[in-house]
Parts: C-alpha cells; sequence; structure tokens
C-alpha cells in the first residue's frame, strides 16, 4: 500500500471536486486501509459530494443511504417482495406443488427487494457506500451499522447469511444535530471539513462554473467569505455560493457594484432565511459589496 | 506490532498515544496499532504527511481535531507545553465519582451517609411498584397544601409531599414512544412479514393477521436548578421535587448553577433527605448571588452536554430568568443546547404570581427554544404539568 495523497488529490481536482490536504489524505487512508470514514463539517461544505467524486475517481457505483428518524433494518438491508410473494403463492394453489417447494421459490432472490445496505455488499466491484446524515438516525440504527461494518455479512432467516462480495468504501457524514457513540467514532476515520478558504473557493467556483467571469468570480467568493463572518442563523456553503454565482450570470453581471438592486434581490441565493435576509439590508450588502469591489 | 518496526519509533509512538490520552483522546492499543501497521505499510516518512494521516485515524469528533495539530506539535516538534490541559470532565468514570469541589468545604470527608443510601433504594422501589402504581397523578386531599405558595414550605412532612409530585411526574414522563416498531399482538399496524410467513403455513391464506406497535423507551431526564439568590425562597423545595425525580427507572442527572454550575446528581443519591435538603440549602444560600444562566449553560455546553444529553432526553430548567448575563448569550447558548436535548421545560415561579408576564429580558430570549414554559409556585401547580410532560 502506497499512502500518498497527492495522486488522489488530483484525480479528484480532475471530476470537479477540490479537497484540502487533509480530506485527501483521510480519503487516501479510507481507501488504503477500508475504513468507513466519518466526516462531519457545516451544512453545505460539500460533505455529501465527497463521496459522489471518490466514486468517479475509483470508476465505481455510489450507493446512498440517507438516515432519518426511525430508520431500521428493514428499510435498510431488505424486504419481502409481498404483493409478489401472494401472486406466486395463489398461483402455485392449482399446481398441487408440494408446500415447501413453494415456500423455496417465494423466499428466493427473486423475491428479495434489495435497500442499500446489502445492495453494497452484493456488488461485484467495491461501490462507495455513502451514509447520510447518519446523526438523523437513533442510537439503535447506529448500533445495528456497527453490526454491519464490522461483519460484512447479512444473515437474512429464510435465506441464510450473505457475505459481502465486495467491501464497499464507507463514508459517512453528519451535521452534529446529534451527539454519535464513542464506539462508531472509534470504528471511524474521522475527518472535519470547514468552509474553503478563498484560494479554494475560487478554485470550486472555477471548477463547477467555467464560464464565469474572472473578475466576478473573484468578487463573488470575497462577497461570501465576508458573509460568513456576519453574524447569521445559517451561514452560507459552497453549494449557495454556487448558485450565487450561477443567478449573477444569469442576470448578465460582471460587477458587484454594477447593479445593486439586482445582486440585492439575488440574495436570496445565499440567506436561506428571514431573519437571515433581514440581517443583511441594503447598507450591509453595500459595505461588503464596497470591500470586495 | 510489527516485527519490521525499530523499536525506538514504536516505544515514541507509544508514548504519543499517552499523550493524546493525557489530554482527553480516547485512543487505545487497538488504535496504535493501526497507527504503527500503517505507516510500517506505508513508509510514510514526511511530517506533514505523517500529521495528516494520524490526524485522520486518532481524531474522533470536531474538537479533537481542532486540537491535534498542537498536541502533534507539542510532542514531536517539542514546542510548547507537553500536557496542554488535564483531561476535561469528559473522561467518564473519574469525574463520575468525584464529589463536586464546592462539596468539600461544607461535608466532611468522611461523612458519606451510608444509611441514607439504603433508604433511596428502599423508597425507590416502593415508588415502582407500590400501590399507587398507575402513574398517574390523582386529585388527591393534599390540596390545602398544594395550593400553598412554597414559599412557606418548611416541614419535613411538606418537603416529603413535594418528593412524592415529583415522583409521580417523572414517572409519567418516563417513557415516549419510539418510531420502530416491534411485534405485538394488540399492535395497531398489520405485520406484513410476519403475516405472509405465517400464511405459509395455511396455503397462503392470511388467516391470522400479526400486529406491530411502537414501542416506548425510557427518557433521560436532565434538570438544572436556580438556586441563586433570586430564587432562594424556592430552592429548598426545589431540591426536595428534584430528588423525588431520581429513582430507579429513570436516568437523571441533576445541575445546582447560580454564578456557576455544578453538578450534584451522586450527592443527591447518597444523602438521607432532610440532610441533604439541609445541606443542599445551605449551598445554595452561600452563593445567593447573582444569576449568570448563560454562562452556567455554556459550562454545561462544554462539559456535560456530549454525555448527558441525547435525542431521548428531556430537560427541565428551574429558574425565574432574571439573568446578569446578556440575554443574546443566553440564547446562544440555549441554541446549542437545543441540538443535543429533545425537549427543553422551563418551570418558572413567577409564572404563577398574578399578572406576570415574562418580561425580564433573558425570558423573552429563551421563549423562542422552551417547549414547555409552566408555573412551579405551588405542588398544585407542579401536579398540573403531568398531562404536558406526557405529551412531550
Amino acid at each position: 500500500m502506497k499512502l500518498d495523497y497527492q495522486p488522489l488529490q488530483r484525480d479528484l481536482t480532475e471530476v470537479g471536486y477540490i479537497p484540502d490536504d487533509a480530506l485527501a489524505m483521510a480519503l487516501c487512508l479510507a481507501v488504503g486501509l477500508h475504513r468507513p470514514l466519518l466526516l462531519e463539517g457545516e451544512a453545505g461544505v460539500g460533505k455529501t459530494d465527497v463521496a459522489k467524486a471518490l466514486a468517479a475517481v475509483l470508476k465505481t457505483n455510489l450507493i446512498r443511504l440517507q438516515c432519518y428518524e426511525g430508520l431500521d433494518a428493514t428499510a435498510t438491508l431488505y424486504e419481502w417482495n409481498y404483493q409478489r410473494q401472494l401472486l406466486a403463492i395463489r398461483a402455485h394453489e392449482r399446481d398441487a406443488l408440494p408446500a415447501e417447494a413453494v415456500e423455496r421459490q417465494v423466499f428466493s432472490e427473486d423475491y428479495l427487494l434489495r435497500r442499500p445496505l446489502l445492495e453494497a455488499i452484493s456488488q461485484p466491484v467495491s461501490p462507495v457506500l455513502l451514509i447520510d446524515e447518519i446523526d438523523r438516525a437513533d442510537e439503535e440504527f447506529e448500533a445495528f451499522l456497527l453490526e454491519i461494518l464490522s461483519d460484512f455479512q447479512i444473515t437474512i432467516p429464510e435465506l441464510g447469511t450473505i457475505v459481502a462480495r465486495s467491501i464497499p468504501y464507507v463514508i459517512l457524514t453528519s451535521n452534529g444535530t446529534r451527539a454519535l457513540s464513542d464506539a462508531l467514532r472509534r470504528r471511524c476515520l474521522y475527518s472535519y471539513i470547514d468552509f474553503p478558504d478563498e484560494r479554494k473557493e475560487l478554485a470550486i467556483l472555477r471548477a463547477r462554473q467555467p464560464r464565469i467571469d474572472g473578475q466576478l468570480a473573484g468578487q463573488v467568493v470575497r462577497f461570501v467569505q465576508a458573509l460568513r463572518r456576519e453574524d447569521l442563523e445559517k451561514t452560507p456553503g459552497i453549494a449557495e455560493t454556487l448558485d450565487w454565482a450561477g443567478a449573477l450570470m444569469g442576470l448578465d453581471i460582471r460587477s458587484l457594484a454594477q447593479d445593486p438592486a439586482a445582486v440585492q434581490a439575488s440574495l436570496l441565493c445565499l440567506l436561506k432565511t428571514e431573519a437571515d435576509l433581514k440581517a443583511v439590508p441594503r447598507e450591509v450588502t453595500a459595505r461588503l459589496v464596497g470591500r470586495v469591489a | 506490532m510489527p516485527a519490521s518496526e525499530p523499536r525506538g519509533a514504536s516505544m515514541r509512538m507509544a508514548g504519543f498515544m499517552g499523550h493524546l490520552r493525557r489530554n482527553g483522546f480516547t485512543v487505545g492499543p487497538g488504535e496504535t496499532e493501526l497507527v504503527l501497521s500503517t505507516l510500517a505499510a506505508t513508509g510514510l516518512a514526511e511530517a506533514s504527511a505523517v500529521r495528516l494521516g494520524l490526524k485522520t485515524m486518532l481524531a474522533g469528533d470536531h474538537a479533537h481535531w481542532e486540537r491535534f495539530d498542537d498536541l502533534f506539535d507539542a510532542y514531536w516538534l517539542d514546542r510548547g507545553l507537553r500536557i496542554v490541559e488535564p483531561s476535561g470532565p469528559r473522561s467518564g468514570a473519574a469525574r463520575e465519582r468525584r464529589r463536586p469541589d464546592v462539596w468539600d468545604k461544607i461535608l466532611p470527608p468522611d461523612e458519606t451517609g451510608g444509611t441514607g443510601t439504603a433508604e433511596q433504594i428502599t423508597e425507590g422501589r416502593r415508588g415502582a411498584d407500590g400501590p399507587g402504581g398507575t402513574g398517574r397523578l390523582l386529585a388527591s386531599g393534599q390540596e390545602a397544601l398544594a395550593r400553598v405558595d412554597l414559599r412557606t414550605l418548611t416541614s419535613a412532612a411538606e418537603i416529603a409531599a413535594a418528593e412524592r409530585v415529583a415522583e409521580r411526574l417523572a414517572r409519567a414522563i418516563r417513557h415516549r414512544l419510539s418510531r420502530r416498531r416491534i411485534p405485538s399482538p394488540r399492535g395497531d399496524t398489520i405485520d406484513l412479514r410476519r403475516t405472509i410467513r405465517r400464511s405459509l403455513s395455511r396455503g397462503g391464506e392470511p388467516v391470522e393477521l400479526l400486529r406491530k406497535r411502537r414501542p416506548e423507551r425510557p427518557v433521560n431526564l436532565v434538570v438544572l436548578l436556580d438556586v441563586s439568590g433570586s430564587m432562594k425562597i424556592y430552592s429548598r423545595y426545589f431540591l426536595s421535587f428534584v430528588r423525588g425525580l431520581i429513582s430507579t427507572w429513570l436516568r437523571t442527572d441533576v445541575f445546582l448553577f447560580h454564578t456557576r454550575l455544578v453538578r450534584i446528581t451522586e450527592a443527591l443519591h447518597e444523602r438521607d433527605a432532610m440532610r441533604a435538603m439541609g445541606r443542599l440549602s445551605l449551598l445554595a444560600e452561600g452563593f445567593g448571588g447573582g444569576t449568570r444562566i448563560a454562562t452556567a449553560l455554556k459550562s454545561f455546553n462544554d462539559h456535560y452536554a456530549r454525555a448527558a444529553l441525547n435525542s431521548r432526553s428531556v430537560a427541565i430548567v428551574m429558574s425565574d430568568g432574571y439573568d446578569t448575563d446578556p440575554p443574546e448569550a443566553l440564547a446562544v447558548e440555549l441554541r446549542r443546547f437545543k441540538r443535543r436535548a429533545r425537549r427543553l421545560v422551563w418551570l418558572n415561579p413567577l409564572l404563577g404570581w398574578k399578572d406576570y408576564a415574562p418580561v425580564a429580558r433573558a425570558m423573552a430570549a429563551a421563549l423562542p427554544f422552551i417547549d414547555c414554559f409552566a408555573a412551579a409556585h405551588s405542588l398544585e401547580s407542579l401536579a398540573a404539568l403531568e398531562g404536558e410532560l406526557a405529551r412531550l
């Protein structure tokens, strides 16, 4: 195993995701050691996109499991296709097949609905398994997930044990709405993604919006960086920066100082709550624009 | 430990692990082995890359992530102090056993109240399965007592009554419904998976409908009790109420605050009622100065919230909301607090007074974060809470 993160960093940049050194190293270790990676950070710093970019670099599938409260084994592992099972049982009523034969048939893989976790371990090539917002699921699911992540096998009572054909690369993300258990943290590698600095954000913006005017790109990034230092309820993330830049381009704005009214109106791409919109009135926008233009 | 690794380097790495542990990281032999084998397998030598690699492998949360670089420099580059700070209150067992520092001034070290412990246990058990164990508060014959404003509560009997009310309230909130479902003969939804499997033995005819329901799970309770000067007249009574909440079936954590925060869970557990009340009141009065709710909450958020709160926690704050900290600070800390706790109940004795409106600036700032804001000036008002709490 070679632990050089720079090639991976280059590859990720090529598919349009620009990681800093710490994140590139974390991904490199996660792939090299085949350990789950827990990513934390504010909403909108691109945690979910990491998994997408990694899947693109490794040229493999991305399987996503979105967590929510009450998520349980049925929704994440497998479910039997009851309607089909019932139909099959009815259809066999006339055949006078022995009960065991019917049972064998309706509890075969054909009648199995695969959910993300089962799907992830039955791929021929290791996929990237994204377990998104793990903090939304409850403690029981966390414990259950730990078991899956350590054994990579699933037992279905009617079918037997399914052993992983390949071990997925697991990426977990958390927004910190709930404290995760220490057991889960210890099993995972950890990386914290911060809001990008000016240089990195500019690179991201250029990668995602290649047609953007150079002057505008610089202004947009500096404006958002300044805005993040204001006291806001919901700090704008990278996704918001990209949206806003797209909106400004759509409005045919070349420079932020060009049309204050349009810029003010377009701020709704960055500020997502009423309180935040009120916290950045025209004067504040003018002050920020004056500083970055 | 791989044999190829030079012994000196392994020792040095083990030393680094110890250094991290002393600074509050949860790393053990498993992590040491992971680090050593990874470094050996990759032949990683460049300092910056090693630092990033170790950071990824050894940091467990954001706080560790932020501190790792300093600790790394301190150990490997001999920059700064070896031990940046002693292991904080997070490192479990040691803290749990320690008595809050403030107590040492008041309590002689040998007085552990052995009889008090036994009494507490029997009391709890009686409450749990005694004849009145329906968990619902009856309109009782204590009315005359119940209407009295708690400022006048003094006798042992009255304090015992307060504890009983608290016990019943605790029972009302001990469970909340889970969103999962478990098999249950009288459940509200049909369990298709089990029904189909059962129906096979009857040729696919679903004769028997199996059901499932949402199970109940116990709630955690965290109590923050204001014992500042303005709350003095109530604090004695509130303490007996809190004592009642501590029971065998409910995980309860109790904190006192005035200008700072003290954890008193253990103290409440091991004292017999009257003596504990006496001493706690003494403690409360000794500090009966200003209130710094935001500061106290901040120290709770920084040190205890992680361990004490989870998604099944109901937090009860008992305070009149007269705060000397700026209300903005309180809002900030409450927002942090609410991210970890499920529900926040604020009991304010002033609310029971005639014509009281929560105009104290701190109270106004806190209102948006409160799920249940109720009066707590008499036993009657507390008993009325039962319905509210059962709904949380």
